[in-house]
């Protein structure tokens, strides 16, 4: 029956994450009192970019069309690495954060080869910022995740967080709320969402993340898309884990559980993300060093 | 002191155009330095050439605050003169324009570059350049991400700083001005109504005071009220715009969304008033062609109320969130001195505590029986050009108002009579912008003999580019909406 759960929730993140993005967009459309586009936008934009080519500059190398190949690649893996709340990963060991921190690392490193492969001064500041922030959110997620595994005893993602609240909500509470703030803002920051990135502009001098993607299309556009889709769920699965402190041993329940706060963490990025501006990108770094600051004091009250 | 002065005229009133004492290159720079340090304005500096002559006359128009005079000085030069640029930094746009136009070198300018590449290829020019190890060269445009118009931005950065930013345009050069030499004909209004696009009853009055200076004719008391409503509800349309356009280069949403509709509801105003929404074809020389009455005063002031509920709300969320004031404050600053020394006009002056508006210093209009506050604030960031955009608008909200209930009685359209033939006329409009000035001169047979335009973006975009220095190459599309500065009123 855990098997199953396991395998429905990769079917699900792998068929309902383009849904995610469409979510939060209908949140932000009703607060700014717009009817907003299709919940499904994404399948249809995935869905005609599968059916276009791609136009390649003739600066770029091999490097440039590895690129989305790679990331799709490495967020599959992280996706069969991830627990959805106390539904365990398809794979699971000692030590798999590790693997699925660099496999995300991975995929960043990838994005910003092929970014610098362009030549581009743009895809350049957009990847040199990319590069910087990420430097500080991923100590802030190993911190995070450190402290979970110190409180419970357990050195795998799915032990972790399938026995975080195993002795009731007391004993972790603290540790699970500093945690579940660092990797609220860690998730802000690496789907470059708001306050951090802002998706929706296009304005090339001010983005981050979508100013690498910029010479990319077609197929590769389609991969890299979905593949941020994809990072998105991984990481609300990992925020849900911790936030929601239920548990009912029976596997489809978690599951449901599980979706059903992946879809409003969704919502909640969209309520932060129609009300509040963006960061001046000075203080993006401040921001994250909070975050991994939180993790800290996490593992030190774990540790006690 | 030099012994020279200039020759004193009125906003929009006729002068002879060889009554204009000409000097020699030296007074000429003497008198409009001193004048400027006094506190003079630069309104217009331009050359006219001499048909089948060597060298020109050079024009210079100063607005002088406080005294509703304005100062016109010419004087003869050859192919060169000494360059004013040194003392006046204000002049330095004009002569790079005078070198361009009229072939006349300033000599000692600073800077000496094309403003719009007449006849030569667009953006074909020796750009700054910084050179270092770790500084970077970023180059923007002229094909924007956003449906803008054409401009070409050339950054020197070190890391996310900007040390120097080169603004070049002049891909949207139509030679308007040459192509109204000559007239008035059938085609010059549609010449003057889009040469900014979003500004076209601010244009429209100046032309139409140049015009009816020159041919003798006085509009009603009503038709100005209802030019003036109409200039209002530019303004309105705009700022509000420009507000929601702020918001949403710093990803706050709401506000973004509900001022882009609000907009439209105020451009649907301007419809309603003339039937179209950009004002076109409702400011014509002698008056106006549409005339409100009864019915559609009030349909416009239901729709008011309800635009001004609504913009209140959206507008005073975003100067309300923290978030925003963040990103806002300390963006772009152009302290009071700079902006003094560069000539800046209307919004991004008066957010640098410059108490300047045409419509208080040269009254023009219906505005020579109505005060308009002047809306200042002293921060000269992008929070400042926003927030005196957000206070002028609820002037301007009060302003239509007001006028909407007690419209003056009167003929909406008189006749103009022919134009005085050797004369010059300068027309000051206050445009959503800022400071418009139209310079027009009539030959002996009283056709237009030059027509220069100073869109007030002539004078703001090298604000701009100082603007930007030290800060984040980031903010960079911040403080340009925060200037919203016009190509094709810059480029003519």
């Amino acid at each position: 029956m855990i098997i199953l759960a396991s395998i429905i929730h990769v079917v699900l993140a792998l068929s309902l994450s383009p849904l995610l993005i469409g979510v939060i967009n209908r949140v932000k459309a009703k607060f700014a009192g717009r009817r907003g586009r299709p919940l499904l936008q994404l399948y249809y934009d995935l869905w005609k970019l599968l059916h276009k080519g791609a136009v390649y500059s003739t600066t770029t190398t091999w490097v440039f069309r590895t690129g989305p190949l790679v990331g799709i690649s490495a967020v599959l893996v992280a996706i069969s690495l991830v627990p959805l709340g106390r539904v365990p990963a398809l794979a699971a060991f000692d030590g798999d954060i590790i693997l699925l921190a660099y496999v995300l690392g991975l995929m960043r490193f990838m994005t910003v080869l092929a970014a610098l492969d362009t030549g581009s001064a743009f895809e350049g500041m957009g990847a040199g910022r990319e590069v910087q922030f990420s430097l500080l959110a991923e100590p802030a997620l190993l911190l995070g995740v450190g402290a979970l595994s110190i409180s419970t005893g357990d050195w795998s993602l799915s032990g972790i967080y399938g026995s975080l609240f195993a002795d009731g909500l007391a004993a972790v509470a603290p540790t699970a709320v500093m945690v579940a703030a660092s990797l609220l803002i860690i998730l802000l920051a690496e789907n470059s969402r708001i306050p951090v990135d802002d998706p929706n502009t296009h304005l090339e001098l001010t983005m981050i993340h979508e100013v690498m993607v910029l010479d990319h299309g077609g197929v590769d556009l389609a991969f890299i898309q979905y593949a941020a889709a994809l990072k998105l769920w991984v990481f609300c699965a990992l925020f849900v884990g911790v936030a929601l402190p239920l548990q009912m041993h029976w596997p489809l329940v978690d599951l449901a559980f599980g979706m059903a706060g992946v879809f409003i963490v969704a919502m909640v990025i969209g309520v932060i993300e129609s009300t509040m501006a963006r960061l001046r990108l000075l203080r993006v770094p401040q921001m994250l060093v909070v975050s991994a600051v939180l993790a800290m004091i996490a593992v030190l009250w774990a540790l006690r | 002191m030099s012994a020279e002065h200039p020759a004193i005229i009125r906003n929009a009133q006729v002068a002879d155009l060889e009554a204009c004492p000409c000097m020699s290159a030296g007074d000429f720079r003497q008198t409009l330095c001193a004048r400027v340090s006094a506190g003079a304005r630069l309104s217009a500096l331009f050359a006219r050439r001499k048909a089948g002559e060597s060298g020109g006359r050079l024009y210079a128009v100063l607005a002088m605050p406080g005294s509703n005079n304005l100062g016109l000085l010419c004087c003869d030069v050859g192919d060169s003169y000494p360059s004013i640029t040194g003392d006046c930094p204000a002049a330095h746009w004009f002569e790079r324009e005078i070198a361009e136009r009229a072939g006349i070198r300033p000599e000692g300018h600073p800077w000496l570059k094309p403003v719009r590449f007449a006849g030569k290829d667009v953006g074909l020019t020796d750009f700054y350049r910084m050179d270092g190890n770790e500084v970077h060269e970023v180059a923007v445009g002229p094909v924007h991400a956003g449906v803008i118009e054409p401009g070409h931005f050339r950054f020197q950065c070190h890391g996310e700083t900007v040390h120097h930013l080169e603004i070049s345009l002049g891909y949207q050069h139509r030679g308007i001005e040459d192509a109204l030499i000559g007239g008035p004909d059938a085609r010059t209004i549609h010449y003057i109504e889009p040469l900014a696009g979003d500004t076209t009853i601010g244009h429209a009055t100046a032309y139409a005071m140049a015009i009816e200076a020159l041919g003798g004719s006085r509009p009603s008391a009503r038709a100005h009220a209802i030019r003036a409503i109409a200039a209002e509800l530019e303004r309105l349309a705009n700022h509000i715009g420009d507000l929601g356009a702020l918001a949403g280069d710093v990803g706050f949403l709401p506000t973004m969304s509900y001022c882009g509709r609000i907009r439209g509801d105020v451009l649907n105003c301007t419809g309603v008033l003339c039937g179209n929404r950009f004002g076109r074809r409702l400011v014509v020389p002698g008056g106006i062609m549409h005339d409100l009455d009864e019915r559609l005063c009030k349909d416009l002031l239901d729709r008011l109320e309800s635009i001004e509920r609504d913009a209140t709300d959206a507008i005073e969320l975003m100067f309300n969130a923290p978030s925003v004031l963040a990103r806002f404050e300390g963006a772009g600053t152009v302290s009071h001195e700079l902006a003094n020394q560069l000539g800046l006009v209307g919004v991004a002056a008066r957010a640098s505590d410059i108490e300047y508006d045409v419509r208080r210093e040269f009254p023009y209009g219906i505005y020579q029986f109505t005060q308009m506050p002047i809306c200042t604030w002293s921060t000269g960031d992008c929070f400042a050009r926003a927030y005196v955009r957000w206070l002028e608008a609820k002037q301007s909200f009060a302003f239509v108002r007001e006028h909407l209930r007690s419209l003056p009685a009167g003929a909406t359209r008189q006749g103009v009579g022919e134009l005085a033939a050797g004369k010059i006329v300068v027309a000051l409009v206050e445009g959503w912008r800022g400071e418009i000035c139209h310079v027009v001169g009539t030959d002996q047979s009283g056709r237009f003999a030059f027509y220069k335009i100073v869109d007030p973006s002539f004078h703001n975009w090298f604000g701009l580019a100082m603007a930007l220095r030290e800060q984040q190459i980031s903010d960079f599309p911040l403080c340009n909406k925060s200037f919203n500065l016009s190509y094709c009123g810059h480029d003519l």
